[in-house]
């Protein structure tokens, strides 16, 4: 519309939107080759783009804004990109350009929302996002994954339609998109607020993605583990970051799902919960809000993604290779599949932030973030969920050993493998280097996760949980798994929409009933009855006592009564005739003057 | 026929794994005796408190997940089941 201002390069956002609409034209090794160069090129902007503003355009009014680079979003931007990477790897044999073309317009979206400078390009970002996540769960073609596709995009239109309507009463107050830190005060940030946290899967807000995540494809579901309630934290941080809210919403956020993660019998639900889990660290750290806090937050999204990715991977490629996903049918898979089997573990591993695996030297600087602001109560919970270790050491456990089920699938083909093991080897090598990573930080660290204290506390917390688990597990009193489901928030909009049906189809529709009895056949005879017969009915009402004072008999008074009706019948009462010669007499006079 | 791994299918070898754990336990508690903790909270100085932590928050864990499957437990088809009562 007005002019562009494009500074190096060109966005990353949409290097991955432009170059997914040339997929469809592309066939064999020229479309995997011009696939995983999108997030090449998109990481190569961004290693060269400075700090700043960039990618400016004048639309109406408003200045928006595509690239505003800075520490913050810069680190989310590598991370998006270089899980682009990985899971394009993991989905090459996948014959299906739908999953392409949504994957990369869904991980722009999420590059958007990192590098949108306002309010409006966040929010196109945001919907970009919600409609091609929505195509990675479609393409599972089964009904199932329809219609947890149906119900994800309500919800995300939902939230999206609360984050417009903050945006908009938040530009009517203040009068610019200016996207920045907000104090939650007021109808406009509650309502942004809630529009992130549907994103963020807060409690009650989270039920969308254990229902849906599980139903994607193979492949989709790798893509919807990094994005959604990544791009999310990034904006709560961005946003809220110091609001006490989310101290405890995050606090609860990362013991509730762990209840849930113990009973749940399919695997990638598990992981589903304890995504919830993980990302209630990193709500719970935003709420804190000081520095070391806001680095711990956005090192455990950076390494989250990671390893998140890679149970998936893993999960993925135990559904692809024996077409089961329940705790209940699966076990000993160990003995066919060792290599899926070790990458797994690793994730597993990582995410219980066991020393030297990635998820230790950032969950640390969260719990460490709550012990420095004396948070006491927060700090227990966060060290109960980090104790919590079964939803972590389940998935390995009943999938790879357990019972042996019988089934003997062969490893997933080489380049799922190969992601799996560039997720499974940034991990560790971030759990044994930290220091890269510490430094791209939002904020200069002055954090030693590995000191020995540190490192014996954290072990004995872990393995006195494995020793629970093993206790149990041999005892017969850990809760077996079983073929059910438990029921969550969502009941409220699967069952509990059914009794609201129910009280609109029963109140709404008889309501309707009676208002077109009264209003459609009731209402216009009467008023019709009453504009004929009403005036005359009125002047017999007043007249006629003193017509019957006047000594006029029964009679007289019927006579009387027709008489009236008539006149009102043919209009000729003696006072419209008064009135009608009135308004002719005035009409002369006025065409006279 | 392809190559299994059926390391762990000798009992003998899941018990020497489980030997090497609890011997890695002991260490581990043991250690809190060499270690001097700077503690944020009173009781993290405590002997123990980690193990104990860890212990208990997971069997309250698996306790309380049992008593929330009674509350929240449904068949497989819940949702799917055209609406009945």
């Amino acid at each position: 519309m007005n002019s562009l201002s494009f500074g190096t390069g060109m966005p990353p956002a949409l290097i991955f939107i432009i170059g997914a609409l040339f997929i469809p034209l592309l066939r064999g090794r020229v479309k995997s080759a011009f696939m995983l160069l999108l997030p090449l090129a998109a990481f190569y902007v961004l290693l060269t783009v400075p700090e700043g503003i960039h990618w400016q355009f004048r639309l109406l009014h408003y200045d928006l804004t595509l690239g505003r680079v800075d520490r913050l979003s810069r680190i989310f931007g590598y991370i998006f990109t270089l899980i682009s990477f990985i899971s394009l790897i993991y989905a090459l044999k996948v014959d299906d350009d739908l999953q392409y073309v949504s994957g990369l317009c869904y991980a722009g979206g999420a590059l958007g929302v990192t590098f949108a400078g306002d309010l409006f390009t966040l929010y196109i970002f945001w919907e970009v996002m919600a409609v091609a996540s929505t195509f990675l769960i479609l393409a599972r073609r089964t009904k199932s994954a329809q219609a947890a596709a149906f119900r994800y995009i309500l919800v995300h239109v939902l939230g999206g339609l609360c984050l417009l309507a903050g945006i908009v009463l938040y530009v009517h107050r203040t009068g610019t998109l200016q996207f920045g830190h907000m104090q939650l005060a007021g109808a406009d940030t509650w309502l942004i607020f809630i529009g992130i946290a549907v994103n963020a899967a807060i409690p009650p807000l989270h039920p969308w993605l254990q229902d849906a995540y599980p139903e994607a494809t193979v492949a989709g579901a790798v893509f919807l583990s990094a994005f959604t309630t990544k791009s999310a934290v990034y904006v709560m941080a961005r946003t809220f970051a110091g609001t006490e809210l989310l101290i405890w919403l995050g606090a609860l956020m990362t013991v509730i799902p762990i209840f849930y993660a113990v009973l749940e019998n399919d695997i990638r639900r598990v992981l589903a919960y304890s995504l919830v889990n993980q990302v209630g660290f990193m709500m719970c750290a935003i709420g804190i809000g000081t520095q070391l806090a806001i680095n711990g937050a956005v090192a455990h999204a950076f390494c989250h993604i990671l390893y998140k990715a890679l149970l998936f991977m893993a999960a993925g490629s135990v559904l692809q290779m024996t077409g089961k996903i329940r705790c209940t049918e699966l076990g000993g898979l160990y003995k066919t599949m060792p290599l899926t089997c070790f990458f797994c573990i690793i994730g597993a591993a990582s995410i219980a932030a066991f020393p030297f695996f990635s998820g230790f030297v950032s969950k640390s600087m969260i719990v460490s973030a709550a012990a420095y602001s004396h948070l006491a109560v927060v700090w227990l919970m966060l060290q109960f969920a980090s104790a919590g270790i079964f939803p972590y050491v389940k998935v390995p456990y009943f999938a790879f050993f357990g019972r042996d089920s019988g089934i003997r699938a062969e490893e997933p083909p080489f380049n799922m493998l190969a992601a799996m093991g560039m997720a499974a080897f940034l991990c560790v090598l971030i759990g044994v280097f930290p220091q890269p990573l510490y430094h791209i930080l939002p904020y200069p660290v002055d954090y030693a996760p590995y000191t020995v204290v540190h490192v014996v506390e954290k072990l004995q917390l872990l393995m006195f949980g494995l020793l629970a688990f093993c206790l149990l597990m041999l005892s017969g009193y850990y809760p077996a798994e079983m073929r059910s489901i438990n029921v969550d928030v969502d009941w409220f909009y699967r069952k509990g929409v059914r009794v609201l049906y129910r009280l609109m189809d029963q109140g709404l529709n008889r309501l309707n009933a009676v208002c077109e009895e009264l209003f459609a056949r009731k209402l216009p005879g009467f008023l019709a009855w009453i504009a004929k017969d009403g005036p005359a009915l009125l002047v017999v009402f007043f007249a006629s006592p003193f017509k019957a004072m006047m000594g006029a008999d029964r009679e007289n008074l019927d006579g009387y009564k027709r008489k009236i009706h008539a006149t009102f019948d043919t209009l000729s009462l003696p006072i419209g005739l008064g009135a009608a010669a009135a308004a002719l007499f005035l009409v002369l006079l006025f065409w006279v003057n | 026929m392809k190559r299994e791994l059926k390391i762990f299918d000798n009992p003998d070898n899941v018990k020497r794994l489980l030997r090497v754990f609890y011997a890695s336990l002991v260490v581990l508690v043991l250690l809190d005796f060499i270690i001097h903790k700077h503690a944020a909270f009173p009781w993290e100085g405590q002997f123990g408190f980690f193990a104990t932590y860890g212990f208990v928050s997971c069997v309250a864990l698996i306790f309380i997940a049992k008593g929330l499957r009674r509350l929240i437990r449904r068949d497989e088809d819940y949702y799917d089941r055209p609406e009945d009562s």
